[in-house]
């Protein structure tokens, strides 16, 4: 085989930094996906242009000279309300119905927001520019950018502190008291309302720092939501709901993939071989189940 | 059944006589034919089985594919052909671009269905949304997939042989438009025919219980993979025939266009009402009135239109309009209403 990777040994290593600090990436974008599928039971096909609407929020502080490292603050403040606005239209009439609605409904919202985008910002593909240089790697075989490092920094930053703020706050024990039991959890007095708006909002605003990042470290088009969504979707079933080391292994093993897959397969087999990805892990979880005579639920 | 007959001739009448009253909506008329097809088809997956699929986009680009690669490939070397500028050197006669056309229909057919029997063991076991997800995935890959295949075009596309120079300057448009017209007809016919059987209530089951269906001894994956067949059949047809009609097949753009064609098919079968013979027929041809009727009003809103249109749709009307009569005129449908029980349910709500 003549693949440039087996050629150079070091590109290996090169791909497996790439994709492992890609993957926290996924993990974090993830992580909303799991909340809000755990909490409400939605699968919501918008996330991918969440993240998106997130970059460009980081994007446009770039345009106007203040460095786009402050959007990681800013981008989560402004989608957390763009999430509870979308709530409050959209998702609380679909909460407690059919998956199916809920998946179509945000396919909706998806195809609203990907239009929007594209006349607000242009279909030009953009990056944000942090000037933050690249550290060379064993005898400058290897090249990482410090975006990228300080993405990954950022995203475990954000994924502690939100695993403390479920822990601790009054808030985040009643959001894992209503993925538990939604009834029980209002009988008691919780606001489920409340709290769906809430999830809602704090998947919005990880999807805004998650999208700030990638408008850091990769580029970002409006068209480009829907693999983020089917990344996420993806790395949510590999580890289940509720599992948070596994979304954070899982979505390391994806970004790590994609690196592979980029290299060997070449670069416009990317999304193809992300979208195959998820439908032969479907198809194994499947086969594995039906031997018990189980089937995906 | 009188009444049955008279509103069948009708619309046989008006399906022949239509591209001459309208000669300005021949275009419009075909591509209207072409959605219902593909609303009746999703309609046999998504509303009789109640497997909701975003991925018969698939069947439907694979066979616009197919039939433009086999018309093409009878008679001139494929690769020349897309390569560029093919179309201007190979040029079909009238007989070859007909019969290139109807082989290429056949295979547009058959082997999307095939691939959705091969397929079929392995996604038909997965339910429900996981189901969703991963037809949207097998949509969206092949469209990602044929756009780096370089002998069907990649990413410059492929240019559907030119329809052959004849004296009539209209045979183009009439033609294709009896060509789905016909096929309108025969997907109508079959899937009214197989509703008539055991065939259909083996499917309603499969979407009110699974596991009771397979309980009562049921095979429900034969069923399941045989509805998906005839699906991804007439999927191919439509697709095969619109890629004609085009005259250039793009890959994310016209063939696997999950943002379009994917999403229309459902929106209409839904917006007709799931689960039901007209419906489909009556949602797609509300759908494509609206937006055709509309469209031009948007001015590249159209997407937002679109995506307003699918929340307002899924959630303030997700019976559909078929829902909507039965619900409003019971009796017309064959149900027995007990006058003094509707009153009380009207006052209850």
């Amino acid at each position: 085989m003549d693949f440039l990777i087996f050629q150079v040994p070091m590109l290996t290593v090169q791909a497996v930094l790439d994709g492992l600090l890609l993957g926290i990436l996924f993990a974090l974008i993830a992580y909303g996906m799991a909340l809000q599928w755990g909490v409400m039971n939605i699968i919501n096909i918008a996330q991918g242009d969440l993240v998106i609407l997130g970059g460009y929020i980081a994007y446009f502080m770039y345009l106007y000279g203040i460095h786009p490292a402050w959007g990681v603050i800013v981008s989560p403040i402004i989608m957390y309300f763009v999430g509870v606005i979308i709530y409050k239209l959209v998702i609380n009439k679909v909460v407690d119905r059919d998956l199916f609605i809920s998946i179509l409904a945000t396919f909706g919202i998806s195809i609203l927001f990907m239009q929007l985008m594209n006349f607000a910002f242009g279909a030009d593909v953009v990056l944000a520019n942090s000037g933050y240089g690249t550290t060379m790697l064993f005898d400058n075989s290897v090249t990482l950018p410090n975006s990228k490092i300080f993405s990954a920094f950022i995203s475990i930053v954000f994924a502690i502190g939100l695993v403390i703020y479920m822990k601790k706050s009054k808030l985040g024990r009643a959001i894992r008291a209503t993925a538990q039991n939604a009834r029980a959890a209002k009988i008691l007095g919780v606001d489920t309302e409340k709290v769906y708006a809430a999830t809602f909002g704090i998947n919005a605003a990880l999807c805004g720092v998650a999208g700030a990042l990638i408008s850091i470290t990769f580029t970002i088009h409006p068209y480009m939501g829907l693999p983020y969504t089917i990344r996420s979707f993806m790395i949510v079933i590999v580890a289940g709901l509720g599992n948070l080391p596994g979304v954070a292994m899982s979505g390391m093993g994806l970004g790590v993939f994609e690196e592979f897959a980029d290299y060997i397969l070449g670069t416009e087999f990317r999304i193809g071989s992300v979208f195959l990805l998820l439908v032969l892990i479907l198809v194994y979880r499947r086969f594995k189940l039906s031997r018990k005579r189980e089937y995906l639920k | 059944m009188n009444k049955n007959i008279i509103l069948y001739a009708g619309i046989l009448i008006f399906g022949i006589v239509a591209p001459f009253i309208f000669p300005a909506f021949k275009v419009q008329l075909s591509i209207l034919c072409i959605l219902i097809i593909l609303a009746i088809t999703w309609n046999v997956q998504g509303g009789e089985m109640g497997y909701n699929t975003f991925g018969n986009i698939l069947f439907y680009g694979l066979g616009m594919y197919l039939c433009a690669s086999v018309q093409v490939g009878m008679f001139f070397p494929l690769a020349e052909w897309t390569e560029g500028g093919g179309e201007k050197t190979f040029v079909h006669t009238p007989a070859q671009f007909f019969q290139g056309f109807g082989v290429g229909l056949a295979v547009a057919a058959v082997v999307p269905a095939i691939i959705a029997g091969l397929i079929g063991y392995s996604i038909l076991g997965l339910r429900g949304h996981y189901f969703a997800i991963c037809t949207l995935g097998l949509g969206v890959a092949a469209g990602e997939i044929s756009g780096g295949i370089e002998i069907i075009g990649a990413g410059q596309g492929f240019t559907t042989p030119p329809f052959p120079n004849v004296d009539r300057l209209e045979a183009r448009g009439e033609f294709f438009y009896f060509c789905s017209f016909i096929v309108l007809i025969f997907t109508f016919l079959a899937v009214k025919a197989i509703y008539s059987t055991r065939f259909k209530l083996v499917l309603n089951a499969i979407r009110d219980n699974e596991d009771k269906a397979e309980a009562m001894g049921i095979q429900t994956m034969k069923y399941k993979i045989i509805g998906w067949m005839i699906s991804a059949f007439f999927c191919g047809l439509a697709g095969g025939i619109m890629g004609g009609l085009v005259g250039y097949i793009d890959s994310t753009d016209v063939a696997f266009d999950g943002r379009e064609m994917g999403v229309f098919m459902v929106l209409m079968a839904i917006l007709g009402g799931k689960g039901t013979l007209w419906g489909p027929v009556i949602g797609a041809t509300v759908f494509h009135i609206f937006k055709e009727g509309f469209w031009t009003f948007f001015l590249g809103w159209q997407y937002v239109a679109l995506g307003v249109l699918i929340v307002v749709i899924v959630i303030y009307f997700p019976e559909g309009i078929m829902g909507w009569l039965r619900e409003k005129y019971p009796e017309r449908f064959g149900e027995v209403v007990d006058e003094a029980d509707r009153k009380a349910q009207v006052q209850l709500k």
